[in-house]
């Protein structure tokens, strides 16, 4: 029930309280206030590839909330020796309250939550989903823009394989969203994806030239070409460096755009575009922390003070 | 005493008629009727049929197959009507149903699903997004299946 695999488990009302929450947390977030609203609880945090981010602000959003943290890394442990997920995942069903998962193959995530009485939260399956990158994401918009509605938005970048964008561009989608998706032909958003924002409605232009969308942007949602998604390294050398953001490109944009990236970055977003008023890339990463402590206590059941002290 | 003659009649089993022509094999090896042991089967392929142009039509002798088996046709024989013969009458008709969910009937074709692991012991999911064109799609990691490929991934 506290499940959150893809985008379908919350409903717009469920994502727009949430973020109310992940607001009201923010003074806890950055350290101001203690509210051990999750004292007792384990959070397991099972990472079978790599991360840097989403581990991390979950470890920091558990303790904040006055959690604890069990970290699991595949290496070394019995997934290296051959255990399936279903095992892995009995184990941590008798260890921990919840868990988030990432895993290299898609659909991880909801088999996990089919193994387990825990909930579960999809911390990135494959190249599938990563709701929670989604939520952090709508939260740094609404922030920005005030609201969800009816925003033009620009996904650059590797839309086949990054699954940042499957996920936002599916939740974008059910409030009105207008999508500009930008990438080469080989990295084209699945089709099974894009039949499925047009089908809820969704106003899709897709392009190979990032441009001449820039000007009318909200939002421009830069993403880096995954060189480990990449079967073979050929395919790789031909589309990488191919987008280049900087600030120069960003002269007639609107004031209020904002520029994102879900990190690391490697030369698609250029440092020039740090100190312009349309970086909130990092800001974005921080964002990470409230939104993910609000969702860890949606799946728990446990409820947010409506105002927290500092 | 029309198309059925083209066989002789049987005097048990299960007869399939309506199956779209050619795909009378595709049927049998979703029935797992296709390996080993089997009881005596006869085929009509492409016969001609008045509502679908050409058929292909399949009788099974002293085998009654079951619901859940004849589910499985849905995949490539929706439309296909079955009868349960008995001392060579028609005892029994059940028609086809296409539900929401396929539970261990065909597993998902994309490389990287979690599923690929054949170790691992939860039943494999697809679920049927639509019936007509038919879209199927699996449960756990969301990928569309190939309706012409299908056959190739049954369990
Ligand atoms: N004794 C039998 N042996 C083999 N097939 C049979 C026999 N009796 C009926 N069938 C087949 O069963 C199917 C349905 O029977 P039928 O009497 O034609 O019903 P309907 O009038 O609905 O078409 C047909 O494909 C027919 O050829
Ligand atoms: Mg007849
Ligand atoms: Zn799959």
């Amino acid at each position: 029930m506290g499940d959150l695999i893809t985008m379908d488990d919350l409903t717009n009302e469920e994502i727009l309280q949430v973020l109310d929450n992940a607001r009201r947390l923010l003074p806890v977030a950055k350290g101001e206030a203690y509210l051990p609203l999750l004292q007792g609880k384990v959070l397991g945090n099972l990472f079978f590839e790599n991360s840097t981010r989403t581990r991390m602000s979950f470890e920091t959003a558990m303790k904040r909330l006055g959690g604890e943290v069990l970290n699991l890394s595949s290496i070394g442990s019995s997934v290296a020796k051959g255990e399936t997920l279903y095992d892995t995942m009995q184990m941590v069903d008798g260890y921990a309250d919840i868990a988030v998962i990432r895993h290299p193959n898609q659909g991880a995530a909801q088999y996990s939550a089919d193994a387990v009485e825990i909930p579960v939260l999809n911390g990135g399956d494959g190249a599938g989903n990563h709701p929670t990158q989604t939520m952090l994401d709508l939260f740094t918009i609404r922030e920005a823009h005030g609201s969800l509605k009816d925003l033009n938005v620009m996904m650059v970048g590797d839309l086949r394989y990054g699954r940042t964008t499957h996920s936002l561009s599916h939740a974008l989608v059910r409030f009105g969203a207008k999508i500009t998706l930008v990438s080469p032909d080989s990295l084209r958003m699945p089709e099974e994806i894009v039949s499925d924002l047009k089908k809820h409605g969704g106003d899709i232009n897709e392009t190979e030239e990032m441009s001449s969308a820039i000007d009318s942007a909200d939002v421009i949602y830069m993403t880096r070409i995954q060189k480990e998604r990449f079967p073979d390294e050929d395919e790789y050398i031909k589309v990488a460096g191919i987008y280049k953001l900087t600030k120069d490109d960003l002269s007639g944009a609107k004031a209020e755009m904002i520029v994102m990236h879900p990190l690391p970055r490697v030369n698609e977003l250029h440092a020039s575009v740090d100190s312009t008023r349309h970086a909130r890339y990092f800001q974005q990463a921080f964002n990470g922390v409230p939104t993910r402590m609000a969702l860890l206590c949606r799946s728990l059941g446990v409820k947010i003070p409506k105002k927290v002290k500092k | 005493m029309t198309e059925m003659r083209r066989v002789t009649a049987i005097c048990n089993g299960t007869a399939i008629d309506h199956i779209p022509s050619g795909h009378a094999l595709q049927v049998l090896k979703m029935l797992r009727l296709d390996v080993g042991r089997s009881n005596p089967i006869s085929m009509v392929m492409n016969a001609p049929s008045g509502k679908m142009g050409r058929k292909d039509v399949l009788k099974i002798e002293d085998r009654e197959l079951n619901q859940e088996e004849l589910d499985r046709l849905a995949l490539i024989a929706p439309k296909a009507s079955v009868a349960i013969i008995r001392n060579y009458h028609v005892a029994e008709k059940r028609t086809i149903e296409l539900g929401s969910e396929l539970i261990n009937i065909v597993r998902c074709s994309f490389s990287n699903c979690i599923t690929k692991n054949s170790r691992e012991p939860l039943p494999h999911k697809l679920k049927i997004i639509s019936a007509e064109p038919m879209e199927i799609r699996c449960s756990y990691c969301g990928k569309n299946q190939d309706i012409n490929e299908i056959v190739d991934f049954i369990i």
